[in-house]
């Protein structure tokens, strides 16, 4: 019978797998779950209540938002991309890792770069492709893809792992959420700080990764034209 | 009431108050659809905030149950906002250069030292953390608007402009974190950690790590959404099988998100950063992406469980 309780589980995991409405999935996962446990309508709402009210915390990011909009207005991508323009004489791997590390260290205090539109199409994949390219002439479609797909990765890499070392990062916020609802008292400036190790690693793999993208295609080179 | 929660309390004012605002602007916006449902959603969240420590909290449970009806029948539609035009955009930019990041770097930088500050100085307690980033908040808005002379209004016009692209799932950590506690007060996490428990060795910390993350991991590709996944892991095994057995809910909380992570690399439901960015590059196989990312995601994972389990107990 215990079993039944997890309907809000799979309610939230239906849910967000069928891109349903996130809100009402997760109110609804929780006034079903209330249900199943025996709480009464009354009991429910007040849970309910109580914890938004107590954890507006995962909110306040918002306060950091007029801030960040009129950076945004005065040019602050635009000079981002003039930054990651003026890297000169770097091979793929290298402009796809510098990327990499530039949005690494953007998440990390909260800059915005807004990624896939702003950077990685226009920006980050003409400089891989064009270094590929000089140094190996025309290039495949499959290695374009592949050149492609990386600086994408690249991108998701410094957003996901770096983002919670902004104290006021929503993801930062959501775990001290989460851990105070359930009486462990952690601070954002406690969670931003251990989120730093998982940051300068996924750099590090980048790095790796650099190297091992150029070697690919030096391989891929040499075959073509033996 | 201390000082510092009257000052949260004077932060979360101002958060309803930019709600307010957004729902203004879509009440004055002449081309929006669905301006009085859009506004209402926002005017029921603002007064959570403003008045939700004062009022009783069925009321404001029942405005979440309201605002859910709202975005459940799509009626919270974006309006239009005063959106930079891009040439004048580049033109401040040139004019200003790479100072324009000075105020954005203040924002994080400020954060932290006052969240330091509050920490270690007495007569600052009430700079805790949570309004630090408020604080830091405020003061990166002062730094900006005096460096590029900008308007003040400008802080209302780009912060609703934000804020409405942000949109409702802004308010998602804070909805997950009220489910999970509506999840341990029904006895989810009870259920998942007996049933996780017939399959890991009892006080293995190795195994445990290893099942939290992989379960994080997991959960987040098929939901495509690792916050979710976060609320509902934690609860069920995240506390029962490592904090409870003495981890640092820190290290486990920090860590515990980020190998969520891992799994939205490798997932298709994670669409806006798999594969919307694959037909963006007009790459050939739209899983091109993922393909870069799995190697990646399943090594991250696997330091995850070994730096959780080095630095966890």
């Amino acid at each position: 019978m215990d079993i039944l309780k997890l309907a809000g589980v799979l309610i939230v995991v239906i849910g967000f797998a069928l891109k349903l409405d996130t809100i009402a999935t997760v109110v609804i996962a929780g006034i079903v779950t209330g249900l199943i446990a025996g709480m009464s309508p009354m009991e429910i709402l007040t849970t309910l209540g109580t914890s938004f009210v107590s954890q507006r915390t995962a909110t306040l990011f918002v306060l950091t938002l007029p801030a960040i909009g009129i950076c945004e207005r005065y040019g602050l991508k635009e000079k981002a991309i003039d930054f990651i323009r003026s890297i000169k004489n770097a091979t793929t791997g290298r402009v796809i890792l510098i990327y990499q590390a530039i949005r690494t260290l953007a998440a990390a205090f909260s800059v915005r770069l807004g990624g896939h539109p702003q950077f990685v199409r226009p920006v980050v994949v003409p400089m891989a492709e064009g270094a590929a390219a000089a140094k190996y002439g025309e290039i495949s479609d499959e290695t374009s893809d592949m050149i492609r797909g990386a600086s994408a990765a690249a991108e998701n890499y410094g957003n996901f792992f770096a983002q919670n070392c902004f104290m006021g990062a929503s993801g930062t916020l959501l775990i001290v959420s989460t851990l105070v609802e359930a009486g462990y008292e952690v601070t954002p400036a406690q969670i931003a700080a251990w989120s730093i190790p998982v940051a300068v690693i996924s750099v590090i793999v980048g790095v790796v990764r650099a190297i091992l993208i150029d070697k690919k295609l030096a391989k891929v080179a040499e075959r073509s034209e033996a | 009431m201390n000082f510092g929660q009257i000052l949260a309390e004077v932060f979360y004012t101002l958060i309803g108050i930019i709600f307010i605002l957004v729902g203004v602007k879509a009440l004055r916006d002449p081309g929006a659809q669905k301006k009085a449902t859009t506004a209402a959603f926002w005017f029921l969240l603002a007064c959570t905030f403003i008045l939700g420590n004062w009022i009783p909290k069925w009321i404001v449970g029942l405005a979440i149950v309201c605002m859910a009806v709202l975005t459940g029948i799509k009626g919270v539609v974006q309006s239009a906002s005063d959106v930079p035009e891009q040439s004048v955009v580049r033109e401040r930019a040139d004019k200003l250069g790479y100072k324009i990041f000075i105020p954005a770097l203040s924002l994080a930088l400020s954060a932290v030292v006052l969240a330091t500050l509050g920490s270690k100085v007495p007569a600052l307690s009430w700079i805790t953390a949570n309004n630090s980033i408020c604080l830091a908040g405020i003061i990166a808005l002062i730094v900006v608007l005096c460096m590029t002379k900008a308007n003040p209004k400008y802080a209302v016009v780009d912060g609703t402009r934000l804020m409405d692209n942000v949109g409702p799932t802004g308010i998602l950590p804070q909805l997950l974190s009220a489910l999970g506690a509506l999840f341990t007060a029904a006895g989810v996490g009870t259920v998942i950690a007996n049933g996780v428990a017939k399959v890991v060795p009892e006080g293995n910390k190795l195994i445990a790590c290893a099942v939290y993350c992989i379960a994080m991991a997991l959960f987040t590709i098929i939901m495509g959404n690792g916050f979710a996944a976060f609320s509902v892991i934690t609860v069920g095994i995240g506390i029962p099988f490592l904090i409870m057995q003495g981890a640092n809910p820190i290290v486990v909380g920090a860590l515990g998100l980020t190998a969520g992570y891992c799994g939205t690399l490798c997932t298709p439901m994670a669409a806006n950063f798999n594969i919307m960015p694959a037909a963006l590059l007009e790459v050939k196989n739209k899983y091109s992406i993922i393909k870069s990312q799995v190697p990646v995601a399943l090594c991250m994972l696997v330091i995850h469980i070994i730096l959780m389990y080095v630095f966890a107990f």
